[in-house]
């Protein structure tokens, strides 16, 4: 029998079975969303605030994402600390609980959060009962404000939202994985599997994936895809990797050779 | 009388309550929150709530995002 660690992971006040988090956006679908749910088997899944459109009859999403999911709205939209506080409260007006995942963004090209005005509106929300879950740049300095601010985690991306380049901010990451004391939770960026594992492996406590699995030509598969790479990421970093060396070290005895010819070494 | 209902400035003859604008919309009340004026309109104030010349009326909902 393996020997398994005891691996509970509670955020947020919840106890969670399922260290992937997954998204609702750019499903060809939203019809796919429940089986989605079901081959990650993910417990938390995000959602965006909007406007209703009066002019087009839309799909509500809501229907689709199974009753024992936690919640997870964003701010997305927000440009200031002001905006994300205004959708936030909305958000739970709504009746979902009182997760939020905070993203501040004026810039459009890159859509790289606003690490000032989101622990502004961090401090705020906190103390008006809200578990906030910010996302920012890798930056020690803000990931710390964020603490202070009473954030239940860090979501630090690995690369620019929608882009599935990986975990471009590896070492950035590793800090806060190091130096901050709530959990980790990677975002944006992730575009394969072998990215999550990679964040997981390294010690993150989770990670977020909406892109890659929405957008993939099997969305279910490659939601179980992540699932499977998100625990061997985990068990991995549980295991603890053994050292790295510049030069070879056999794996096999270096005694008891067989030999054609004694004597030659 | 003219309201901005989701940025958009809209004309009406008779006065509504928000339930009223909701159903006009076809719009299920449970699917959606409402903000009045920046403040924020709890789902059973929809009938009793009426609607004012120059008002802010936002209406908004869940939909797909990471």
């Amino acid at each position: 029998m393996i020997p398994m660690l005891e691996d509970s992971f509670e955020i947020g006040g919840k106890k969670l079975s399922s260290r992937l988090f997954i998204g609702t956006g750019k499903y060809a679908s939203d019809s796919m969303i429940p089986d989605v749910c079901n081959s990650t088997g993910a417990c938390v899944i995000t959602v965006a605030l909007r406007r209703v459109d009066f002019n087009a009859i839309t799909d509500n999403v809501m229907q689709h994402i199974p009753s024992h999911m936690q919640l997870m709205p964003n701010t997305s939209g927000a440009r200031t600390a002001d905006e994300a506080i205004r959708i936030a409260r909305l958000a739970r007006a709504t009746g979902c609980g009182n997760w939020i995942k905070i993203e501040v963004i004026t810039d459009n090209k890159y859509l790289l959060p606003d690490g000032y005005q989101t622990a502004k509106a961090t401090e705020i929300l906190t103390k008006e009962g809200f578990a906030v879950f910010p996302y920012i740049n890798p930056d020690l300095y803000v990931a710390r404000d964020l603490v202070n601010a009473g954030a239940v985690a860090i979501m630090p991306l690995g690369a620019p939202i929608g882009t599935n380049r990986g975990i471009r901010t590896e070492e950035m990451i590793n800090i806060l994985i190091d130096d901050i004391d709530l959990p980790i939770i990677v975002d944006a960026g992730i575009g394969k599997p072998s990215h999550a594992c990679q964040a997981m492996e390294a010690g993150a406590d989770a990670c977020l994936v909406n892109t890659a699995i929405a957008t993939s030509e099997n969305p279910v598969l490659m939601g179980k895809a992540f699932a499977d790479a998100i625990r061997a990421g985990r068990n991995a970093f549980l295991a603890k990797a053994g050292g790295t060396r510049q030069f070879a070290s056999a794996s096999s005895p270096l005694t008891g050779f067989i030999r054609n010819h004694e004597g030659l070494s | 009388m003219i309201i901005t209902i989701n940025g958009e400035k809209m004309a009406f003859d008779q006065e509504m309550s928000i339930m009223t604008f909701l159903n006009s919309k076809k719009i299920k009340p449970d699917s959606v929150v409402v903000e009045l004026n920046q403040c924020i309109i709890s789902a059973d104030k929809y009938k009793t709530t009426w609607l004012n010349p120059n008002d802010r009326l936002e209406i908004l909902r869940f939909v797909g995002g990471g």
